[in-house]
């Protein structure tokens, strides 16, 4: 029975790495009131790059931060659209991510999959500490030990977080205070995206070291839930990404019980998407969302 | 030198049709470079994609095929947007009429087709508008933001789906997971003799009239318009924005699902899990590239038929990805969305003095 | 980056004059600013005056780089400024306090003042803390630097902006209208921290303003815009206020509604709140009870932010009462939604054109938007009924404006006239009308006004929500004054003085 609570959680803490790195992305670009549907495009393409770029060139390294790349391109693209431009933030987030899946399907199918082939590498190998639970790859170690004390640093610390702050409750004020409200959402939007693209870049890089399709799974919308459902805030965030990846991880094991056996795995494989559904349904009314949420900043 | 966008003053009428022909051309010269890259030569493969379909009476009947599941997913969506509702969840309300439709289509047999056809697209509605009821019930009860409740129920019904077809629904003689084929009785009629073009393709003209009928012409399309666009305005003068809020989410989800049905009964005839190929989420594309017009949102998914039998038979004859005709339009939605918004604009350059910018 | 190379701004009386030349600025087809052209010294209080939409505010906006003319420029000791940012404005010595406040509200005082200054990285609260108690001694301005912005009463919420603004080394500092939010003793402190600030900072004051009162008190130099241009620029002592009004307005007064307020007796009361209450963190109504009887007009007076959002939020169902009852024509009020106020015969005037009336939609939808039921057909709505209808509501209001026109296209003007038709197409028993002159002409004033008085003539009832002092002691035969939430007061008109009321409305008596 230990064994198993002890397989959950070591499985739980890697399956909340991608979504941990994506929710706080996105959580510090809405923060500056900003929201970013191209979330799940974002991770599917640096899912892609990091992949395609660490199969070509033999080194994992070279393969990351060519996904990172293709993330801070991404939000580059998707802040000129949305803050200069000020396109539907609905509309420019779906097409980023329709856009950039169906960039990657159609790369994966030229460059790995035309013959039936696959893209593989070695991905990276987890670092032991002793046990399961400390088994965990790097950047495991680096989203919650780094990762998330630096975004709480950023954003409440910092003087580009308050700055992000403002932005994000009170343009008006902020540009009147002479805080250039554009720079300050387009910093916040990629370093979102760069977050993102380490989520993206972890799926394919740290875990199964191929490539196929649909490989984010919807996760990229999860990690938009976990958002609201933290309220903003990083503690709450990370307890809804503990949920998440625990129920994803109980089902795992569910899977193994001999009494389970009948139950179709779909409806398991669902539980994790639903658990968010319900989560969201009990916490989020009311919820206060930034006061400039989804409404760009024009001064005439 | 610095440059800044300034809001035009008025927008001749020429400038945004003009705009939007120039973002389509450069759809066409972007699609054409990805075609070189994926290894292919960009002329004939335009001519390809984008005009054979129209010269053959194959080609164009399969261009009304393919664009009959979008006309529906264009109205649902094209409805709930313009009602401020937010419903991205197009792709799980057709998967979930197609779970109605192909109940009812296993179970259908003995019923006469006059009976069969009606059940099996109500089914479809009923199973649509159902899934679409939670996120709404969220939404108008709690406040809960529908973007988020909408969107994860799309993977959801795929896993039902993918859950019916390995198990109860599994093909009877094959093994494979797809489900069995649906009773003669439910299958939709042909309505070109000779081709695949089926009744489902009437259904949703019908659909887009109705629609556009009752947004532009009747009262309760009148009260949808004004919450979608003025939402405490609309509280203010009395309408009960939440309950409309939650019927045009219903309505949405119901037409959506009628699109699933109208694939099971029109032209699969049976379940896969390949029953969707993005139509939920190009719905979002056609109505926003048809600014949420219904008549637009008709000729939007016709053309974008075209495209995808267009890119079929280029990447069939020239050996580039299948997947390119989905590039094409993503890439066409972001051109044209940014024509759209760069047309309200000038560009104004500024140098030292604060002087007259012509 | 200092815009003007070679020139330093020091505070006490060295700062070079800021002259704007010739500036002027369209928006799409109305010309906002045309060649207007203003002088400003240092140590010396410039009044702006000017009727609502004259220019005033347009015009500070362009000087403090919220907004770009057309044409013209900005100089300092005779060089060009380049100023197209509130950042450049600062550099060049030019502070400005926004009527709206510019202030994050759920930040604190000092988050808020170290915006201005924040690095990207760490941010020294502490010093910008050490730099706030410096300058409130120098300047005599003290505020709680840990306090949320939210909490504070206006008065000082005001002071923190001036702070802010002084705190960036202003030498020139622009107050847009900033006594509208203020009550009288309110007023005199500020009037009081504008001398000093002129007499011992040497800073130059640009004094926003329609209020002749205050403008007599301290001002130094007086411009008038009128229609976006500059009808006249002197030195204050060189103008009488009469001359001042006249120049403002333009035309002759005309004789308004003519309208002989007294208290109705007699008649029961046809709308009765009694101890209505709204929870909430700051703000919200506390015990809030009067009664209107029918042709009458009571007028809620209050200084801005006291309550009379809310009060008019409950009384058109947006915000629900958590306590007390509301009674209409005897009859109380399960709850008060839009629906059921309307039902109950209760109309409103929202206080905020723009948000009461969808923009996109034509003037006939609007104008028929709260009983579009009334024109269901068959098949579809009956246009003809709705366009007949919208054309003797344009005529019997004077609306200018075409039925199928667009809504946001209309001016102001006759924007409210189309909701004060809506309103009283529909007979209300009740009209709860807020703000209802604010931005508009003196023309569309009067006309709005003399609507009002002559609703109340037919027997409606009226609860007339306005910051405009002379608005309410012209039209109200009651005055019911409100502070922090709750009702103080109500004079009846006879006892009614702005010095009464203004003692109410700032919580003393």
């Amino acid at each position: 029975m230990i064994d198993v609570t002890e397989e959950i959680i070591s499985s739980s803490l890697r399956i909340a790495t991608p979504l941990a790195l994506a929710a706080l992305g996105e959580l510090v670009t809405e923060k500056s009131g900003v929201l970013n549907l191209g979330i799940e495009g974002i991770m599917y393409g640096s899912a892609f790059v990091g992949i395609a770029t660490a199969a070509q060139t033999g080194s994992l390294t070279a393969g990351l931060v060519a996904a990172l790349v293709s993330g801070a391109i991404a939000g580059l693209i998707f802040a000129f659209a949305t803050v200069t431009l000020g396109v539907n933030q609905h509309v420019a987030g779906l097409g980023m991510t329709l856009l950039m899946i169906s960039l990657c399907n159609t790369a994966n199918r030229i460059m790995f999959t035309a013959d039936g082939g696959q893209v593989r590498v070695d991905p990276w190998k987890p670092i032991n500490f002793g046990g399961p639970i400390f088994s965990q790859y790097w950047l495991t170690y680096a989203t919650f030990l780094v990762a998330v004390p630096f975004v709480w640093w950023l954003l409440w610390k910092s003087g580009l977080g308050l700055k992000i702050r403002a932005v994000g409750e009170n343009p008006e004020a902020a540009d009147v205070a002479g805080v250039g409200v554009a720079k300050t959402r387009y910093t916040a939007i990629i370093i979102g995206a760069l977050f993102m693209a380490l989520a993206g870049a972890f799926i394919t890089l740290a875990f199964v070291g191929t490539f196929t399709v649909n490989i984010v799974n919807g996760r990229g919308w999860v990690a938009l839930a976990l958002v609201i459902f933290g309220r903003w805030t990083i503690g709450r965030l990370l307890v809804g990404a503990a949920l998440f990846s625990l129920v994803n991880a109980g089902q795992l094991q569910l899977r193994l019980l001999p009494s389970f056996a009948d139950v179709p795995f779909e409806i398991l494989l669902a539980l994790p998407f639903l658990a968010v559904i319900v989560g969201l349904a009990i916490s989020g009314r009311n919820v206060p969302y930034p006061g400039s949420y989804l409404k760009p900043y024009k001064r005439l | 030198m610095k440059a800044r966008f300034a809001l035009r003053a008025s927008t001749p009428w020429w400038r945004g049709p003009l705009l939007v022909g120039v973002a389509a051309l450069l759809t066409i010269l972007i699609s054409a470079i990805m075609i070189r890259w994926a290894g292919g030569a960009p002329i004939p493969a335009v001519r390809y994609m984008f005009i054979s379909p129209l010269q053959s009476r194959f080609g164009f009947t399969e261009s009304l095929l393919s664009a009959t599941p979008l006309v529906f997913t264009g109205a649902a969506v094209a409805i709930a947007f313009r009602a401020g509702y937010w419903n991205i969840g197009a792709e799980g309300q057709l998967l979930a009429g197609t779970i109605g439709a192909t109940w009812v289509g296993l179970h259908a047999e003995p019923l006469p087709r006059i009976v069969g056809v009606p059940l099996i697209l109500l089914a479809g509605m009923l199973f649509g508008a159902l899934w679409a009821l939670t996120p709404a019930l969220l939404r108008t009860r709690l406040g809960i933001d529908e973007v988020v409740t909408t969107l994860l129920l799309n993977p959801v019904a795929l896993l039902i789906i993918t859950g019916l077809l390995n198990g109860p629904w599994r093909n009877s003689e094959s093994g494979f997971p797809d489900s069995d084929v649906i009773a003669d009785s439910t299958k939709l009629w042909i309505i070109w003799p000779n081709t695949r073009v089926h009744f489902g393709l009437a259904l949703g003209v019908v659909v887009i009239g109705l629609c556009w009928w009752f947004v532009g012409k009747m009262s309760g399309g009148l009260k949808l318009r004004a919450v979608g666009l003025a939402p405490n305005a609309a509280r203010i003068a009395g309408l009960p924005v939440e309950r409309t809020l939650l019927i045009t989410a219903l309505v949405s989800g119901g037409i959506a699902g009628l699109g699933g049905a109208s694939e099971i009964a029109g032209v699969a005839h049976q379940l896969t899990t390949g029953i969707s190929n993005n139509f939920g989420y190009t719905g979002v594309i056609v109505a926003t590239l048809a600014s949420l017009s219904f008549i637009g949102a008709l000729l939007v998914a016709l053309m974008f038929g075209v495209i995808t039998v267009g890119s079929f038979s280029a990447s069939r004859a020239l050996e580039i990805p299948s997947q390119i005709g989905q590039l094409v339009q993503a890439v066409l939605l972001i051109t044209v969305v940014c024509a759209l918004v760069i047309q309200k604009y000038r560009v104004v350059w500024s140098t030292k003095k604060i002087e007259v910018s012509k | 980056m200092n815009p003007v190379e070679g020139v330093t701004f020091a505070f006490s009386g060295g700062a070079p004059s800021i002259i704007l030349r010739n500036i002027t600025k369209a928006y799409g087809e109305t010309i906002a600013l045309n060649e207007v052209s203003l002088d400003l010294h240092a140590g010396e209080v410039h009044a702006l005056l000017g009727e609502n939409g004259a220019g005033k505010t347009t015009l500070m906006k362009i000087l403090y780089g919220l907004s770009q003319p057309d044409s013209g420029q900005i100089e300092a000791g005779g060089v060009a400024l380049r100023i197209e940012s509130p950042r450049d404005a600062r550099a060049a010595g030019i502070g400005m306090v926004t009527q709206h406040f510019s202030l994050v509200k759920n930040m604190t005082v000092i988050e808020n003042i170290a915006l201005a200054s924040a690095k990207t990285f760490a941010i020294d609260l502490a010093a910008v803390r050490t730099e706030i108690v410096v300058a409130s001694t120098r300047f005599g301005l003290d505020v709680p630097p840990d306090a949320i912005v939210a909490s504070l009463p206006i008065a000082l919420q005001q002071r923190v902006e001036i702070l802010k603004a002084l705190m960036s080394g202003c030498s020139y500092l622009i107050l847009d209208e900033p006594t509208a939010v203020l009550g009288p003793n309110d007023i005199d402190s500020l009037l009081e921290v504008i001398r000093r600030l002129r007499s011992d900072a040497g800073i130059g004051i640009v004094l926003i303003s329609h209020k002749m009162a205050e403008i007599e008190k301290v001002a130094d130099r007086v411009s008038v815009l009128r229609r976006g241009q500059v009808v006249s620029s002197s030195l204050a002592n060189g103008i009488t206020s009469k001359e001042l009004v006249a120049l403002m307005v333009g035309e002759q007064q005309s004789g308004i509604s003519q309208r002989k307020p007294e208290p109705r007796t007699g008649q029961s009361p046809i709308l009765v709140l009694e101890s209505v209450g709204v929870a909430r963190e700051t703000g919200g109504l506390s015990d809030v009870s009067f009664a209107v009887r029918p042709g009458e007009i009571l007028g809620v007076a209050g200084v801005s932010g006291n309550g009379q959002s809310e009060l008019v939020n409950v009384l058109s169902g947006t915000t629900q009462i958590d306590s007390g009852t509301i009674v209409v024509e005897g009859r109380q009020l399960g709850s008060n939604t839009p629906q059921s106020l309307m039902r109950a015969g209760v109309g409103i005037l929202g206080e905020d054109r723009h948000a009461s009336a969808v923009h996109a939609l034509q003037v006939v939808e609007n104008l028929i938007l709260d009983c579009v039921e009334k024109f269901n057909g068959k098949f579809q709505l009956r246009r003809k009924e709705m366009l007949s209808h919208c054309e003797s509501a344009i005529s019997q209001f004077e609306i200018k404006a075409s039925p199928k026109q667009a809504f946001g296209t209309l001016s102001g003007g006759n924007m409210q006239k189309v909701l004060l038709a809506r309103l009283f197409s529909r007979n209300p028993k009740v009209a709860i009308i807020s703000q209802p002159t604010r931005g508009l002409d003196v023309m569309a004033t009067n006309y709005v006004r003399s609507l009002i008085a002559q609703a109340s003539k037919q027997g409606t009832a009226v609860v007339l929500v306005s910051e405009d002092l002379d608005e309410i002691l012209e039209l109200a035969d009651r005055v019911a004054v409100m502070y922090r939430g709750s009702v103080v007061g109500v004079v009846d008109h006879s006892e009614a003085s702005r010095e009464s009321i203004g003692e109410l409305m700032a919580g003393i008596a």
